[in-house]
């Protein structure tokens, strides 16, 4: 079983990663067909000349950046709040957010959307998204920050406090520091999670504000798209070294 | 008493977030459950009057299908990556110096796109792609076999999707148990496999209660993995409502069939952690 | 007496026990003034209620003749060397002892100084304290590059820079080898009379209390058992638990004779009117301490006394038939 298991290892960890390799290599196939015809660069061009695919990618990074701004703060104070002392509401609200299918949480926002914006006279769009955004990445960031907290020693706000500061000040000069690599890390977890989201966005985004993930999805759906294989090569390498980046924080 | 600003700071500092999560998952889940017993409005929406009828339609055979085939499928799904999940697990855990590198080789592409990893295995599957262009080449087929567009491949989909969502909890319970137990047994006689079936598994309990529910539940509400990789042959339960607030525009249904989905994700979980002990 | 700081029937409620329970104190300005006790005895709590972390349920904290049991820890003039010290990883030597005098609302002469001298006034007063806890030289070195004994120095000069009316510090030496230990008690010491402020000092280790304080509290259960000089409590203990505390005790009855107040002979003594009694043992163990020996003795009735000699005088034979007697003037009787 010594030797079974790590080509076992091997088999699988091929599983994983080589659809995603093979899609990279035959991103630079310079045919449209599943059979190698030499190196190309041809699905690159073509994807930075389709403007549909870069405002939807433009978009997607506004939202995501919008998003993760607002959900990281909100919820490293959220986070704070609740170490101090626990909100069952809260709590349970936000471990209700990642238990829900994905389904219900977008019909449920939608069902929302419809039924107040009789009375507020307005319409689907950016600003929709970004809210629904925020609303399913709130618990990925607290998740994070809480797990910081933890590990932090209470004597260290109470020595804040004995030496001047007020609660507040106590939270901004001592803890905030203390939290910074893990608010970085769920930061970075809030963007990925925001930029590949399509069932949610799909059913809250307007007329005008479609999403990366919605143009590829359409794509998907129509069939194999060798533009497609280069835009998945660029965002899985993005999202990657992101998510590098965030672990190597999350550990300091 | 001590007059100081713990208690308005919290508040302050918890607001954001309560009305937040108020606005966008309370309040709509509240709505989706009243639009759930009301009947369907002529233009799409909703209307009075207030009906079980959406409940008493799903109990139909025809939906009754559908519901099953999901939670089949979805057990599948779990016990496909447990099996696939249990011996990765069981490599990371045993690998000493490079445990880390190896969790994030696992972890590293669940994290990118989603959507993407199955466009990846569309590539791959469909009649022209590159598994049936390599055994045609070679002549080892004649006819593209069909892989894609049915419920084999939903369930490829699936445990390709949420494998990393198993092997995390089983490697974290790995990781826990006493290496000295397995030089007991191996002490008391027992070869390497038997200790695997009569003390590491076992031992692992926990931890595959865990990875179950973990990949169980979203794969009872997927929508993405049946719409393309099953077809319009496999339909479940989040294909379901989701047709029916878009092409069918009968929210009343759909909102019902939501709110058993939703329960049901939420019974899993409870049932799950009450029998175990605590792993997430 | 000048009592800079004054408790007055203070009690703290826990849920499940009352871990202070009315005590009364008054602290002398300028004194090192311990809290003693076994582990559980509320002179912790009784610390943190005078800091401002707990709450009393009832009673009053003076302080100058002010109540401050009300304010928040950041409005009262006391200032609190920790037990882990909680010195902020973030932030350099310098960074950690200036903190109090950044930003915040304090009411302490420091911050006065300041207000009237401006920024370099409270350099000048940063850089002083750092020198006379000789710190200079590693101003910009972060906590956790310093050894426990130059943490230790840090927490206390983050303390003093803000000139409290009184610092309270919290078994600060429990977390220090026990070579560094009596070497650190001999520098509090010092710094205490150096600087002239209280020390209000809290511990479980009866030698610290006795070699450091002017005067100390022995309590326990949330009570205080007997207040005074060191000497004054030692010699004159009111109760039996204090008498057991500080130092070593036997029992004979209800008579308490101290170690080093018997005396170990072979054959009875001649009669004197000083001595109390004489009574035979059987020695069962000499362990020898350098200077002194303690002689283990099994008396006739069962008990046990254990009996200081100079170690010149041991080892005495296990099962070696001896006396032990004492002087009535050593005796200490009638405690509660």
């Amino acid at each position: 079983m010594k030797r079974a298991l790590p080509i076992y290892a091997v088999c699988a960890y091929l599983f994983l990663h080589l659809p995603l390799a093979i899609l990279a290599i035959f991103s630079v196939n310079a045919s449209r067909f599943t059979l190698w015809e030499g190196f190309s660069l041809r699905w690159y061009r073509a994807l930075l000349a389709d403007r549909d695919l870069l405002e939807s990618a433009a978009n997607s990074l506004v939202i995501a950046v919008a998003a993760t701004a607002l959900a990281t703060i909100m919820g490293t104070l959220a986070a704070y709040a609740l170490w101090k002392k626990t909100s069952a509401w809260l709590a349970g609200s936000l471990y209700l957010s990642l238990v829900t299918p994905e389904i219900v949480a977008g019909i449920s926002l939608l069902a929302f959307f419809q039924w107040i914006f009789r009375y507020l006279h307005l319409r689907l769009g950016m600003h929709t998204v970004i809210l629904a955004h925020i609303s399913f990445s709130l618990a990925y960031v607290v998740l994070v920050i809480m797990a910081r907290l933890r590990n932090f020693d209470v004597s260290l706000e109470e020595a804040a406090l004995d030496l001047g500061a007020t609660e507040f000040g106590a939270f901004y000069r001592v803890t905030l520091p203390y939290l910074a690599p893990a608010i970085a890390a769920a930061a970075m977890l809030a963007f990925t999670v925001s930029i590949d989201d399509y069932v949610i966005t799909s059913l809250v985004a307007g007329v005008d504000s479609r999403t990366l993930p919605m143009v590829i999805y359409a794509m998907a759906r129509r069939g194999v798209n060798p533009v497609l294989n280069a835009v998945s090569t660029l965002v899985v390498a993005g999202l990657g070294t992101l998510i590098l980046i965030s672990e190597r924080l999350r550990k300091a | 008493m001590i007059h100081t600003n713990v208690t308005r700071l919290r508040t302050l500092f918890l607001a954001p977030a309560a009305l937040l999560m108020l606005a966008t998952l309370a309040i709509p889940v509240v709505i989706v459950a009243a639009y759930s017993f009301l009947s369907r409005g002529a233009y799409g929406g909703v209307e009075a009057p207030w009906t079980d009828q959406n409940y008493v339609r799903l109990l139909d055979p025809l939906y009754g299908g559908i519901f099953l085939r999901s939670a089949w499928i979805s057990l599948l799904a779990s016990v496909g990556c447990l099996i696939l999940g249990f011996p990765l697990a069981l490599f990371i855990a045993r690998s000493g110096q490079r445990k880390n590198l190896y969790l994030a080789l696992v972890i590293l592409p669940f994290w990118t796109s989603f959507l993407i990893r199955l466009y990846a295995w569309m590539f791959l599957l469909r009649d022209t792609g590159l598994i049936n262009t390599i055994l045609q080449s070679f002549g080892l087929i004649h006819a593209p076999l069909p892989m894609l567009y049915n419920q084999g491949a939903v369930i490829l989909g699936l445990v390709y999707g949420y494998l990393p969502f198993a092997v995390l909890p089983l490697y974290a319970t790995l990781e826990r148990q006493d290496p000295a137990l397995l030089d007991a047994a191996a002490d008391l006689g027992a070869s390497p496999l038997r200790a695997l079936f009569h003390v590491t598994i076992p031992l692992s309990a926990p931890g595959i209660w865990a990875a179950s529910i973990l990949v169980f539940v979203p794969c009872i509400g997927t929508y993405i993995v049946s719409d393309l990789l099953g077809g319009s042959k496999t339909v479940l339960i989040g294909n379901l409502v989701q047709n029916q607030f878009t092409a069918s525009r009968d929210w009343p249904f759909g909102a019902a069939a939501s709110m058993i989905l939703l329960a049901a994700a939420i019974a899993v979980i409870v049932l799950m952690r009450r029998s175990r002990q605590e792993l997430l | 007496m000048d009592a800079v700081l004054k408790l007055a029937d203070l009690s703290k409620d826990f849920a499940a026990h009352k871990a202070v329970d009315r005590i009364s104190l008054a602290i002398p300005r300028g004194s090192f003034f311990s809290l003693l006790g076994p582990s559980g005895c509320g002179k912790t709590t009784t610390l943190r209620l005078v800091a401002g972390f707990e709450t009393p349920t009832t009673g009053e904290i003076r302080l100058n003749g002010q109540r401050i049991d009300h304010l928040p820890p950041y409005r009262r003039n006391v200032n609190t060397v920790f037990q882990s010290y909680a010195l902020f990883p973030h932030l350099t030597v310098q960074g950690n002892v200036e903190f109090g005098l950044r930003g915040s609302s304090i009411h302490s002469g420091a911050k006065k100084g300041m207000a009237k001298n401006g920024a370099g006034f409270a350099a000048d007063r940063v850089r002083r304290v750092l020198d006379q806890l000789e710190l200079g030289g590693k101003e910009s070195r972060k906590p956790a590059q310093l050894s426990g004994g130059e943490r230790q120095r840090v927490a206390l000069a983050r303390a003093l820079v803000l000139a409290p009316e009184v610092l309270l510090l919290d078994e600060p030496l429990s977390a220090l080898d026990p070579q560094l230990r009596k070497q650190v008690r001999a520098e509090l010491r010092d710094l205490q009379k150096q600087t002239g402020v209280t020390f209000l000092f809290v511990t479980h280790d009866q030698e610290e209390a006795l070699s450091l304080s002017d005067s100390l509290a022995v309590m326990r259960a949330g009570r205080i058992e007997q207040t005074g000089a060191p000497a004054e409590l030692y010699r004159h203990p009111r109760t039996k638990f204090v008498a057991s505390f500080l130092g070593a005790m036997n029992w004979i009855g209800d008579v308490g004779v101290r170690p080093e107040a018997m005396r170990v002979v072979l054959t009875p003594p001649p009669s004197d009117a000083r001595i109390a009694a004489v009574i035979a043992a059987t020695v069962s163990d000499t362990a020898f301490l350098g200077p002194i020996a303690h002689v283990t003795a099994r008396l006739d009735d069962g008990s046990v006394a254990m009996v200081q000699v100079p170690s010149s005088d041991a080892p005495y034979r296990p099962g070696e038939s001896v006396y032990l007697c004492w002087n009535t003037a050593d005796e200490l009787r009638g405690l509660s």
